[in-house]
């Protein structure tokens, strides 16, 4: 694992940042060094502090102390404007463009130059600038229309619309923030790619993550950041690396300074047979959807994996009855449900674990409390007549998921976006858990979790199992499909193009029917100087 | 009936549609940059106030129309203060403003004049024709009574049009109404881009009132503009965000008020208050049927901090 003596100056060096949100302490004097020209990875769970380091570097949030210097000179950032002005661009965790927008209208949105008249007389010249646009995302093979609106595009779309926007004014050094969070496998791969070849071409990366394969992947160097301080730093370009035994070693190694303890492992399991629980045939919503038949028994975990827009909402839709199915049969426990509405269904025992928790899942201003009895409010054992509902048998079940899912704080009353995404979601799952169902649908219930919140989903699920349910798991993380599904199915423009038992699960062959294509993609055209010399006065 | 669909009819609609359409500008942008402002009303009523505090004090109408834009200045800027400064909800703080507008303008006019209620005359700005266009054939008879004033107001609705859809600028405020958190990351000073569209709005509105306080009469009275401000906020809603179809609704509210007007002239039989309530029940017609369907700027009334 040695390193030569860097001839040049580092590209990013931070010394001594910290930063405090009232009682939290995100960043404790961290010390940086990332070279120029390599991938650094930046690991650890959520809330570790990495994004508010990374936004400290960018210049949206203001370090309470401690140095910032590019290529050997000190800087102090005002403003992400000042941050892309010295070549640095920044993929937020979340997505930060506007939907309303064209492509191109988010890609030159604040970058023009010139004085403020000027700038308010001059007509924006849209039409170059999506030549431009075009030209960067053919050079990528993004194939991204520069006119299309933002919302209309999908989310692996728009991360690669995020992309060209932190490369727009031709940044030296690119930040990422978990960029594969919302990404299908075939999607999350075709970045990797991308940015091997960003590096071949010199750009300097930070890939913040705390994914374990795409570091082990991708990175020259980690730093490992566990509350606000880093806790370790490790090589992974050297020659040693390349043996698996070695690299097992250093994962393990980096995983337990991540969480601070070992790998948390998951109860074994043993394939058991349960009766049809769900039984779906030739449904179709007459548009895209279908016509599609699928089987889960009790005690089965069938997870539906597929490239992000080919029918994992819409079946899920399908299901709890959120869209309406023109043909076919949805039978629960040998119920034909189709015509029930979804309070029905729901009373018939399926549980459902929104993919998108901040949109359907929960209400953020709202309490524990509310938010952990939203569903069961109409019935026991909270109403005790036709008009209250009992706040102490409520908060009574509060703290009793609270205990179970260790949700952390635990405290019932504070409002529910007061805890990490993980501790949510932790508090969502115990919830549809609480009410026993026959069948549970969990679509995504990982999506954007830490190690350890998404162990304690998956075993939360596996006791389900256990204990006779059938479980439906559209997800779009293969790992997590991997490690509790029995079974997978995968759609494809709303059909089943493959069916695996958890024994034959094989990643090559489910990525060839995800994708469609039986070979892999041709690469892009090459591209000679775009983005490095591109003139950003617009 | 002929006589009813005049010439003036035409031109009345124009001149009635002004004060609705300036502070409708104002609210516009004030809201694509993600400011809720409910306050134009007392915004206007300041306008109109300071217009005629000025006109009275100088002998000049022109440095009335300056009163008007420092009063813009000071209410637009109270409200950046609240909203964007200190955070505030929005819909308070502006509602302060039309408290403040409303009551302050009303307890001055006895303490400057002596005299409850309406002031005594002041210098109003005088009528200036327009060079060349009576002559023209067609629309000579039709626009031909627009003065200077009229034709600056519908030349702001251009400019303002093309700032906010055509330019930079105009582009990163949109990008503050859409997505605060988005347009600072982008390097956008959403602060200071807020901050500025507020008091352009307190500036807007303020004309507007001045328009009516010295431009079409020539004194102030408590509480003159009638709710022309909250007809903005209608045409700025049903017209979506929109500074074209947002115009033409303005248009609208004027043509119904012109022709309340005429119709005042030429029957009896109904009742006045009635007909002058035409344009606030086509406003509420217009809003509950169709603000359900409205689409304002994604991150309006959220206040924006940065860590
Ligand atoms: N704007 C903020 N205000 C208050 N607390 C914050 C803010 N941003 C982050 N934090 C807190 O700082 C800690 C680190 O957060 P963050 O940097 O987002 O972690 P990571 O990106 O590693 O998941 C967390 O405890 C988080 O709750
Ligand atoms: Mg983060």
């Amino acid at each position: 694992m040695s390193l030569e003596p860097p001839l040049c100056p580092a590209a990013i060096r931070l010394t001594g940042i910290d930063k405090r949100f009232g009682a939290v302490h995100a960043n404790r004097a961290i010390d940086l060094t990332v070279q120029s020209g390599s991938i650094h990875g930046l690991l650890g769970e959520n809330g570790a502090g990495k994004s508010t380091l990374m936004k400290i570097l960018f210049g949206m949030i203001h370090a309470d102390a401690g140095m910032i210097e590019i290529d050997g000179a000190p800087v102090t950032f005002r403003s992400s404007a000042e941050a892309l002005g010295a070549g640095i661009g920044m993929v937020q965790q979340h997505f930060s463009l506007i939907g309303a927008f064209s492509v191109t209208e988010n890609l030159i949105m604040g970058r023009a130059t010139g004085s403020l008249a000027m700038r308010m007389v001059r007509r924006l010249d849209l039409p170059r600038a999506a030549r431009r646009a075009q030209e960067l995302s053919d050079c990528f093979g993004f194939g991204i229309d520069p006119f299309a609106r933002v919302s209309t595009l999908s989310v692996g779309a728009r991360q690669k619309v995020e992309i060209l926007k932190a490369l727009w004014g031709g940044a030296r050094t690119l930040v990422l923030d978990e960029p594969t969070a919302a990404l299908s496998p075939p999607e999350a791969e075709e970045l990797y790619a991308l940015l091997d070849r960003l590096r071949a071409e010199g750009t300097t990366i930070v890939l913040i993550s705390h994914k374990m394969p795409e570091i082990m992947r991708l990175c020259d160097r980690v730093t490992v950041l566990r509350d606000g301080a880093v806790v370790g730093e490790a090589e992974l370009s050297g020659k040693d690396l390349a043996r698996p035994a070695v690299r097992q070693l250093i994962e393990a190694h980096l995983v337990q300074m991540m969480i601070g303890r070992g790998n948390p492992e998951l109860p074994q399991r043993a394939p058991k047979e349960g009766p049809l629980i769900l039984d779906v045939r030739g449904l179709t919503d007459g548009v895209q959807f279908g016509p599609l038949d699928l089987k889960v028994h009790g005690s089965e975990i069938v997870a539906v994996v597929g490239v992000e827009g080919n029918g994992q909402s819409e079946l899920v839709d399908l299901l709890m009855g959120l869209r309406k199915a023109t043909d076919g049969l949805i039978a629960i426990d040998g119920h034909n449900v189709i015509d029930w509405s979804t309070q029905r269904r729901l009373d018939a025992g399926i549980a459902h674990i929104a993919e998108d928790r901040h949109a359907t899942g929960v209400a953020d201003g709202m309490s524990l409390i509310d938010n952990a009895s939203i569903g069961f409010v109409d019935g026991k054992p909270f109403s005790t007549g036709p008009w209250f509902l009992s706040l102490r048998q409520r908060r009574l079940l509060t703290e009793t998921l609270i205990e179970r899912h260790q949700v952390r704080p635990p405290a019932a009353d504070i409002p529910m976006a007061s805890l990490s995404g993980g501790n949510q979601q932790k508090l969502v799952v115990g919830r549809e858990l609480a009410r026993a169902p026959r069948l549970l649908i969990a679509a995504q219930p990982t999506r954007g979790l830490d190690v350890g919140s998404t162990s304690a989903v998956h075993r939360a699920l596996l006791d389900l199992r256990a204990g006779g349910s059938a479980i439906l798991l559209p997800s779009l993380d293969l790992a997590e499909v991997f490690a509790i599904a029995d079974r997978l199915v995968v759609l494809r423009k709303g059909q089943i193009v493959g069916r695996m038992t958890a024994a034959q699960f094989e990643i090559d062959q489910i990525g060839r029917w995800m994708s469609g294509s039986q070979g892999d993609p041709a690469p892009g055209p090459p591209c000679p100087d775009a983005p490095k010399q591109m003139d950003t006065a617009l | 009936m002929s006589e009813f669909i005049t010439l003036s009819l035409f031109a009345s609609t124009l001149h009635l549609s002004v004060p609705v359409i300036l502070p409708m500008l104002g609210g516009l942008l004030c809201e694509r940059s993600g400011v809720v402002n409910i306050g134009l009303e007392g915004m206007m009523l300041s306008g109109a106030f300071g217009a005629v505090v000025f006109s009275y004090l100088t002998g000049n109408p022109w440095l009335g129309l300056g009163g008007a834009v420092l009063s813009g200045l000071i209410s637009g800027g109270m409200l950046a203060i609240m909203s964007v400064l200190l955070r505030g909800d929005q819909v308070i703080s502006s509602t302060a403003i039309n408290l403040i507008g409303a009551g302050l303008t009303a307890a001055l006019v006895p303490i400057i004049w002596g005299i409850d209620g309406t002031t005594p005359s002041v210098p109003k700005i005088p009528t200036l024709p327009l060079p060349l266009l009576p002559q023209l054939p067609v629309i000579g008879p039709l626009l031909g009574e627009l003065s200077m004033i009229d034709v600056l107001a519908f030349a702001l609705v251009f400019i303002v049009w093309w700032v906010l859809m055509r330019t930079d600028v105009g582009l990163r405020l949109r990008a503050c109404g859409e997505s605060a958190a988005a347009a600072d990351a982008a390097g956008i000073a959403v602060t200071r881009v807020r901050i500025a569209a507020v008091i352009l709005s307190g500036v807007l509105a303020a004309l507007g009132g001045a328009y009516l306080s010295i431009v079409t009469l020539d004194l102030f009275q408590a509480s003159m503009t009638q709710g022309r401000g909250f007809l903005a906020l209608a045409a700025m809603v049903f017209g979506k965000w929109r500074v074209g179809p947002a115009f033409l609704v303005c248009l609208g509210f004027g043509l119904a008020d012109a022709v309340a007007l005429r119709a005042q002239i030429f029957t009896d039989e109904l009742p006045h208050d009635l007909l002058f309530a035409l344009p606030y029940l086509l406003a509420l017609v217009a809003l509950a049927t169709f603000v359900g369907r409205a689409s304002g700027p994604a991150d309006v009334g959220k206040p924006f901090r940065r860590a």
